[in-house]
């Protein structure tokens, strides 16, 4: 029984630590064009998002019920299938940021978990139907539709407002961008804490210490919310500044389009049963704006990358979590073995973001931005996050001692994301 | 495989009706606001321009409202 219950206290730390990459990733969804254009200071922009997501982490638990209480007679998870998911999902999440590409969360989680489950339960696990229909075409189309509809939004906003000018006209975008931003923060905590809320639930009943069908309880909804709030809070900066600046140059209208557009487009799909990513809706809002200004521009090399780390999202989440679960089954000490490298190439990737800080101080500075991303950088910084060589182990060498254990579940990894 | 075309649609279209309404009425109500700052500026004001506004504001709150509904529903 003992060994038992730590490994469903370990997926529920790797829960919690998902739910705080999750809140870090996506606070650009909320509030990259309002710090971008200036209508809040990025410190304020967070803090307020961040309210908003632990305010909405307690609104429902529709969603949680949805993942608990839908999957579990059906597979009969076991705890170390959800903790493999979750660092699949954890390091996809980290290895995105530090590239400063916007993608989704939810597809990191869902590539976790179809990855682990093959790799459990064999390749029959999967539907492909469902990856289709649920995955695959909601990624083409949610940038598609908050795209055109910013752009059109923008359009109208610029031809009708030309006599608008003056303060009334400043304050009156700074309102309409801020309270746009408040709504996706708070469906983003409605939705995307509440998946942890789920996740965290089924590993629970999975392990025995709640009755099936139970609803979260009280600490599991408290600790998710802390821990996307606070995640939201140290922001995500990298994403940011690709979000606000890297794909076009927003000007409050633009702004203000796009934020409304994408607030819509979330509000919508999950309420006509056609669920988008926020991730994509914002990223397509931002560059139908973008193209809804006379003279505006898209930089379709920062929107290419960024198309290609949506495409690899699922696959390499999954190959990850396929690894890390095949690890696990060894026994206790893969289960530990796959811990210890989830928390070394975390603390890696960490030591790798410090060698160019992108913090609240220079998130909206023009310098670096668009112009300092040479063409190769998805590639040269995955390879440099990638496996064993030169540098990296060497930092990790003066730090921990643990990095023997890397490169064995890392290279494969490495193989595909590159 | 079935795909659901007609959520899809529907999505497509309420998101477009919904964002191009929103936009445009809050761009209104900032027209109408502006036109009272210049019409103050230049000592008189603009009653008609500032009911306008804050009708198109007062729907843009209502939609707000009904964002928040639906998250909390």
């Amino acid at each position: 029984m003992e060994s038992f219950s730590l490994i469903l206290a370990i997926v529920v730390v790797t829960a919690l630590a998902f739910d705080f990459t999750n809140g870090f990733h996506d606070t650009a969804n909320a509030m990259a064009t309002t710090i971008s254009t200036g209508a809040l200071k990025p410190k304020v922009a967070v803090a307020m998002s961040a309210v908003l997501n632990l305010v909405g982490a307690f609104l429902s638990v529709e969603v949680a019920n949805t993942i608990s209480k839908g999957l579990v007679d059906e597979t009969g998870i076991r705890p170390e299938v959800i903790f493999a998911a979750l660092v699949g999902a954890i390091l996809w999440n980290l290895l995105t940021w530090l590239v400063g590409l916007p993608s989704s969360s939810s597809h990191a989680l869902m590539g976790g978990l179809i990855g682990a489950a093959v790799a459990s339960a064999g390749i029959g696990a999967v539907n492909g139907d469902v990856l289709v229909t649920k995955v695959l075409l909601p990624a083409i189309a949610a940038p598609i539709v908050a795209g055109v509809a910013a752009m059109l939004a923008s359009r109208m906003t610029y031809s009708l407002g030309r006599k608008a000018d003056g303060k009334a006209a400043a304050k009156g975008y700074r309102a309409g961008q801020i309270a746009s931003a408040g709504l996706v923060s708070l469906a983003h905590g409605t939705n995307d804490a509440q998946k942890t809320m789920g996740i965290i639930t089924l590993a629970l009943i999975a392990g025995g210490s709640l009755a099936p069908d139970s609803d979260p309880p009280v600490w599991v909804i408290l600790g998710a919310g802390l821990a996307i709030a606070l995640g939201t809070y140290l922001g995500g900066w990298r994403i940011i500044r690709t979000m606000g600046k890297g794909l076009t140059d927003l000007q409050p209208q633009q702004g203000f389009a796009a934020q409304t557009s994408a607030a819509t487009v979330i509000l919508a799909s999950s309420h006509l049963g056609f669920s988008l990513s926020t991730t994509h809706s914002v990223s397509g809002a931002v560059m139908g704006a973008g193209l809804g200004r006379k003279g505006g521009v898209v930089r379709w090399s920062t929107a290419t990358r960024m198309f290609v780390a949506w495409g690899l999202t699922l696959p390499a989440a999954a190959l990850v979590a396929a690894l890390a679960e095949w690890v696990c089954r060894l026994g206790d000490w893969g289960t530990a073995l796959v811990a210890v490298f989830l928390v070394a190439s975390s603390f890696a990737i960490w030591r790798i973001s410090r060698r160019e800080i992108v913090d609240h101080t220079n998130v909206v500075d023009d310098d670096t931005v668009g112009a300092a991303e040479p063409a190769g950088v998805v590639t040269t910084a995955m390879a440099a996050v990638s496996p064993p060589p030169a540098g990296v182990t060497e930092d990790l060498a003066a730090t921990v001692p643990a990095p023997a254990t890397t490169p064995d579940p890392k290279a494969p990894s490495a193989a595909t994301t590159v | 495989m079935s795909i659901d075309w007609a959520a899809l649609g529907s999505v497509f279209g309420v998101s477009l009706v919904a964002t191009v309404a929103l936009v445009g009425l809050f761009t209104l109500g900032i027209v109408g606001l502006s036109r009272q700052e210049r019409a103050a500026a230049e000592g008189g004001s603009a009653a008609l321009a500032v009911t306008g506004a804050y009708a198109c504001f007062a729907a843009c709150t209502a939609a707000v409202g009904y964002g928040i509904y639906l998250i909390v529903a």
